[in-house]
């Protein structure tokens, strides 16, 4: 059984067609990257895998479930693209990470709540600020408490929307370790990320969208050697790929 | 001291008392999350529709010949309160948090209509002024029994549902992606601020019924570390300020609902003005 199979997805924005003729299947143990310029519909991708926004027409499965109010979400983690992980309130690293421990039928985060919360934070190189408000730690730093908050769920699929984007070193280091030792226990990761930086080596598949389809799945593109450096964000998919429509104006639809 | 003792041996003070300690403890409660959604606003625009909803209770009242013909007034506002907490909801959720415009058409209509409808229910716009500035010097034993209720029941989902409530008003669209009901969640704290906003009312009236809410709530922001702890802190802070407002106007003639509110405010000034000399190093 796939973990995740996505059949000849189409997702409409507003007027705008997203995502055209989309197929993906990710078998467990996987970890795929999804790559793509901005506005070739990565995160409108994840988005629509984790039921997020609606669909115009294809499949979703997950597991073998069709996404839904049966889709079995208490497997799969979800870490958003966000800059913070604040609100309008302050609110503990623990006390965010306790949401992800809810889920349909699940109002309450059960008994040892704090306990799976802090060992959550404790694996992502944050157990020291487990009780610090969220609004006192560095943006990277209020990445990884996103990142506990999908991994407090122990899921079998994580999915995460540009977890490095404009992240400190310390943390980006720190959440590749992380996934690293993810990967190696056997859960399936699908991560978008603009470059694949210090998880290349951790990347065994990677899926590049263009212009709201698929242009490439298969091995990761190579870098160039001069592009690897720290700080660079473009996309190197095959030449294959890279003689269509280069410079084709990408419409910004994320946000 | 026999003046404390006097006071609290008054039934008509007993009574007004227990009503505005409960509303002070349960309106941080919803005020905390509303907050956190930056939505404070929210407690208002359902305090105007809940106006039209006084004056088509007092109407419909009129029509029926209920004695006294206010009866059906708190009634009405409930029934109005919610319905409208319920559309501004959609509202927000349709307009992606946006729809500015329509909860703004939302304040003026429910002003404008309560006003409109009072009229047609044969009264004038003083008898408004009750429900608008609060009434609690006239708190009856059924009103007491109301209230009770009211708050026994949103501080059962205010703080039973606290993880799931957090979870929404933190980040909707993770919670959306763990199966929670994020929409049912979504309309149960739009219900409970509409029956905060109708229970409220007789202690601060509606124009000053946000502020019990969220007040509250913004002096424990000035010093809490925690979401727990803020929600508690706005608690007290709620249940002090409408319990020592009220005791005041017992003694100097004052407007007990305008009490209330510049005491909480002034506590927020002088919480703001110390909180250097505490200050974390």
């Amino acid at each position: 059984m796939n973990v995740l199979e996505v059949r000849d997805l189409r997702v409409d924005l507003g007027a705008h067609t997203v995502l055209h003729d989309v197929d993906l299947t990710v078998r467990a143990g996987e970890a795929v990257a999804v790559l793509g310029a901005n506005g070739s519909g990565k995160s409108t991708l994840v988005r629509a895998v984790t039921g997020l926004i609606p669909v115009h027409s294809g499949t979703i499965e997950l597991f073998g479930t069709p996404l839904g109010p049966n889709a079995p979400m208490h497997r799969v983690g979800y870490v958003p693209q966000r800059v913070s992980a604040t609100s309008g309130v302050v609110a503990t690293a623990v006390e965010v990470v306790q949401s992800g421990l809810l889920g349909k039928g699940r109002l309450r985060p059960g008994r040892d709540a704090t306990r799976k919360a802090v060992e959550a934070l404790e694996s992502v190189g944050l157990g020291a600020a487990a009780h610090r408000p969220v609004t006192e730690l560095s943006g990277g730093q209020q990445q990884r408490v996103l990142i506990a908050r999908a991994l407090v769920r122990e899921p079998e699929l994580l999915v995460l929307d540009e977890p490095v984007a404009g992240v400190d070193l310390p943390s980006q280091e720190a959440f590749a370790r992380t996934l690293t030792r993810l990967v190696r226990a056997g859960t399936t990761v699908v991560v978008v990320l603009h470059e694949l930086g210090d998880l290349a080596a951790l990347v065994q598949r990677a899926v590049v969208l263009r212009g709201g389809h698929v242009a490439h799945d298969g091995a990761p593109p190579p870098a160039h050697r001069h592009h690897a450096a720290p700080g660079h964000v473009h996309v190197h998919p095959h030449d294959d790929v890279t003689a269509q429509d280069v410079g084709a104006p990408a419409l910004e639809l994320e946000p | 001291m026999t003046g404390i003792t006097q006071m609290l041996t008054d039934p008509l003070m007993q009574r007004a008392l227990l009503v505005a300690l409960l509303v002070g403890l349960a309106a941080p409660v919803i005020g905390t999350y509303l907050v956190q959604r930056k939505l404070s606003l929210l407690g208002d625009g359902i305090g105007h529709v809940a106006l039209t909803g006084v004056a088509l209770g007092w109407l419909v009242g009129a029509a029926l010949d209920v004695v006294p013909n206010d009866a059906l007034a708190v009634p009405g506002a409930v029934v109005a309160a919610v319905a409208g907490a319920v559309v501004i909801e959609v509202v927000r959720e349709r307009t992606r948090g946006g729809g500015d415009v329509a909860l703004a058409l939302l304040f003026y209509g429910g002003i404008a209509g309560g006003v409109l409808l009072i009229g047609i229910a044969g009264g004038t716009s003083a008898n408004l002024v009750g429900y608008l500035f609060g009434s609690i010097s006239t708190v009856s034993t059924s009103d007491v029994v109301l209230t009770v209720a009211l708050c026994a029941l949103l501080l059962g989902v205010g703080l039973g549902l606290r993880p799931a409530l957090f979870a929404v008003s933190h980040d909707a669209e993770f919670a959306r992606s763990t199966g929670l009901p994020v929409r049912a969640l979504n309309v149960a704290i739009a219900v409970v601020a509409a029956l905060t906003v109708t229970v409220a009312m007789r202690v601060v009236g509606l124009l000053l019924v946000s502020a019990l809410m969220i007040v509250p709530v913004a002096v424990a922001q000035l010093v809490s570390r925690s979401f727990a702890s803020t929600m508690h802190l706005a608690m007290g802070l709620g249940t002090a300020v409408c319990v020592v407002g009220l005791a005041v106007t017992y003694w100097v003639p004052l407007a007990p609902g305008a009490t209330i509110v510049v005491l909480a405010i002034v506590v927020y000034l002088v919480v703001l003005a110390a909180r250097p000399l505490f200050a974390r190093r």
